[in-house]
């Protein structure tokens, strides 16, 4: 695709015919967006944002130059906003400004075609551009949900609610209670604290026995491969509640006689029964990604080592292990999120000494749905970004270092 | 025993004396299973902390008390009993005691008696419904409404749910029968004393069916007691039952917009209950938590924190200011005489015959 970008003058499009209707389309929108919310009406909203919108895309064609006629969109339609709506209003209008003069000067300037090849024809390009704000709504609506929390984590009352103060980027509206809260209320440290334990060793615990078994089970001379397959990642295919229902009659059991005759703690075989159901939860996913990783491994590399003298477990450790890597971290990785995620089996299998995050914030939805689970669920997002961000980091030095090239 | 008693009846100081002399047969840490939330919250403050000064114990707080009988069940069948003492509403108490799932008390002689000298069953009164069950409170379903949507004429009796006219929008409602049958045939012309007469005939059954069929489609069905308030804050809904010490929360502590009626008001009992199959030392701690956590002060106390009123005659006199507002409480307590002029008390021998049949019968009208 990169060799055929074409790169000469787009043919300006008509001003009347194209670009004045197609920015008017958009402003209209905006105006249906802004007619509901201010109370003005659907209908008025959308003439005038119309209007708006074919003016805006004349003026800014025919007489200003392309900086200028940005900044000026921005300004014009913010103070109309701030004038109609408050500040909000002004948010709304400055973004609404924004997308408006880039429209026009993306249509003007023939943006619209810049990444196709000269000989595409009017249907290509416009499917070209639908397929992408297709994508751009998939997107939206993937994340959006994820993203209506954060603000409302800030929220200054002890409701799920967007108030009128909050909507007015009042100050008032907004506080940290609900961070305090979660730092300090120990009904929330416990559960932190027990997550923290929980999913570590559940993590250790699958990736040692799961990395086994892929590589056991990638040799060609181990009988019934496919059938230990499946029983190994059973645990991912059972519905989860039909598991824990059955783990929690088998780890009672074995929590009990671990206390008869290790002497060991209810706290502690609470804690050990949890880490292991969460660790045969967690093994398939290891299994999955190791194998895969193993589908491309060179195996006249351990032939190579072996010839040379080295030991299984040698080959394995300085070997094998080096260039899969990459698929036991993303196996640890779903591994460690699979527990810390986990609510239904520790619900079953944990005692109140165990009681993990999920299991609070589950606990909170139900009985007080208070904003502190917002905070808490704000905190995760950011902790998972972070935990995926340097993950990918360290996958992608590690292979510059190997010298392969990053996919 | 009875030594004991009148010690820890007098006051809490000796309560530690007693303890520590006792404390090589008890068990150190205790788990609790209660509602969680504001509930929780209010026993923390009123019991455990102070039992937890006195003798040094942990106890561990589990919000599970919604699937307290299954879980019974199931930890039962297990063989391996994780809960010392339970919280559970008093419908649950009387069931958990039928399958001996929970150990009988002895009111008496296991619980203080009042200041006065009035024994403890005495003192309780008809809260005691069940053997195995120790009333903690007083607590009452209950509808809530917003102010801002209701026009001029906020609604004064229960029938206003049923009022699409005067009050159009959605309504919220509990997905159960408990409460809403109740309503609908008081709405329906039904005489209050009749209902459950009523209620008992298939007749009178699909006659609560129609008339909340008449609402069906402008109603929100909550699970939990927390989303009728949620609700309201939202301006969701114009009205919804749930909880009169939620509607308080929402109303004194968070200031939302929102009355509440009193009228024709649910009364039910919540308490303690305590697992069967205990061994020894966590009974025995179970136990002295109980004659602690259970006298006229500590329930008294819990009024500090919500609006649920003692289960105890002798605690009423004691209700004091809430914790933080510095506000009376003893005028939102359902059992408050200016609350009460028209109260249904939950027949729970009609619950306990009817529930099964009933709750199959809800699902199914829901479902069409």
């Amino acid at each position: 695709m990169a060799s055929v970008v074409y790169n000469g003058t787009v043919p300006t499009p008509s001003l009347t015919g194209f670009t004045m209707p197609v920015t008017a389309a958009m402003g209209a929108f905006f105006g249906l967006i802004a007619g509901q919310s201010t109370g003005l009406g659907a209908l008025l909203g959308i003439v005038v944002g119309a209007i708006a919108g074919a003016a805006i895309a004349f003026v800014l064609v025919t007489m200003v130059s392309y900086k200028v006629g940005r900044w000026s969109a921005i300004g014009v339609i913010g103070i109309i906003g701030l004038l109609t709506g408050g500040t909000i209003g002004l948010v709304v209008g400055l973004i609404a400004g924004a997308l408006l003069g880039w429209c026009a000067y993306w249509l003007h300037l023939g943006g619209y075609r810049k990444s196709l090849p000269p000989y595409a024809t009017s249907g290509q390009v416009l499917w070209h551009n639908t397929f992408k704000f297709i994508c751009g709504l998939i997107f939206f609506f993937l994340i959006a949900p994820i993203i209506t929390i954060i603000p409302l984590s800030f929220n200054a009352q002890d409701f799920f609610t967007f108030t009128p103060e909050m909507l007015a980027l009042d100050p008032a509206g907004y506080s940290l209670k609900h961070y305090q809260d979660f730092f300090t209320n120990d009904d929330w440290l416990r559960p932190m604290k027990n997550s923290l334990i929980i999913a570590p060793f559940a993590t250790i615990i699958s990736v040692s026995l799961g990395t086994l078994a892929a590589i056991g089970l990638s040799q060609s001379h181990v009988p019934f491969r496919r059938g230990i397959m499946a029983i190994l990642i059973s645990p991912m295919i059972v519905p989860l509640i039909i598991s824990a229902t059955g783990m929690f009659f088998f780890y009672s059991q074995m929590g009990l006689w671990m206390e008869d005759n290790f002497g060991i703690s209810k706290s502690l075989s609470g804690y050990i029964k949890v880490i292991l159901a969460h660790a045969a939860l967690g093994i398939p996913f290891v299994i999955i990604t190791v194998t895969a990783t193993l589908v491309g491994f060179d195996n006249s590399l351990t032939r190579a080592a072996a010839n040379m003298g080295a030991t299984p477990t040698v080959t394995f450790f300085r070997v094998q292990m080096p260039l899969i890597l990459p698929g036991v971290i993303s196996g640890a990785l779903f591994a460690f999120i699979t527990s810390f995620d986990e609510v239904v089996v520790v619900l079953f299998v944990g005692a109140a000494a165990q009681k993990t995050l999920p299991w609070q914030m589950f606990t909170g939805l139900r009985e007080q749905i208070s904003p502190t689970i917002l905070a808490v669920a704000t905190i995760l997002v950011i902790f998972s970004i972070i935990l995926l961000a340097t993950v990918e980091v360290l996958r992608r030095r590690s292979e510059r270092l190997r010298g392969m090239s990053p996919t | 025993m009875k030594l004991t008693t009148t010690l820890l009846a007098t006051s809490a100081l000796t309560l530690a004396g007693s303890a520590a002399f006792s404390e090589a047969h008890m068990a150190d840490t205790m788990t609790i299973v209660s509602w969680g939330g504001a509930y929780s919250a209010s026993q923390q403050g009123a019991y455990h902390d102070p039992y937890v000064a006195n003798t040094g114990i942990t106890v561990v707080n589990d919000e599970s008390s919604g699937e307290a009988v299954a879980k019974l069940r199931a930890m039962n069948e297990a063989g391996n009993i994780t809960w010392d003492l339970v919280d559970v509403e008093a419908a649950d108490g009387i069931r958990l005691c039928d399958e001996g799932l929970a150990i009988e008390i002895d009111h008496d002689t296991m619980l203080a008696a009042a200041p006065d000298g009035t024994s403890a069953s005495d003192d309780f009164g008809s809260s005691i419904v069940s053997d195995c069950f120790i009333p903690q409170i007083v607590f009452s379903t209950t509808v809530g409404y917003r102010t801002d949507m209701v026009g001029d004429t906020p609604p004064t009796d229960i029938c206003a749910i049923f009022d699409l006219e005067t009050y159009p929008g959605k309504r919220a409602l509990a997905k159960k029968p408990l409460a809403n049958v109740e309503w609908a045939l008081l709405c329906d012309g039904v005489a209050k004393d009749d209902i459950y007469d009523v209620l008992a005939t298939p007749e009178g059954q699909d006659q609560a069916f129609a008339k909340l069929d008449t609402i069906k489609a402008e109603t929100i069905w909550w699970s939990a007691g927390a989303e009728t308030p949620q609700l309201l804050a939202d301006g969701e809904v114009v009205m919804g039952s749930t909880f009169n010490g939620r509607l308080f929360s929402a109303i004194a502590e968070q200031n939302q917009p929102i009355g509440m009626l009193w009228d024709a008001q649910m009364l039910d009992f919540d308490g303690w209950i305590v697992p069967a199959g205990l061994p020894e030392e966590r009974l025995a701690r179970v136990m002295d938590y109980l004659m602690f956590a259970t006298d006229t002060q500590r329930l008294a106390d819990q009024a500090k924190y919500i609006s649920y009123g003692p289960a105890r005659a002798s605690s009423a006199p004691l209700v004091g200011n809430h914790g933080e507002l510095g506000i009376p409480m003893a005028e939102h307590m359902p059992t408050d005489p200016a609350n009460s002029t028209n109260v249904f008390v939950t027949n729970y021998e009609f619950w306990a015959d009817y529930r099964d049949d009933l709750d199959a019968k809800f699902q199914s009208w829901l479902a069409q």
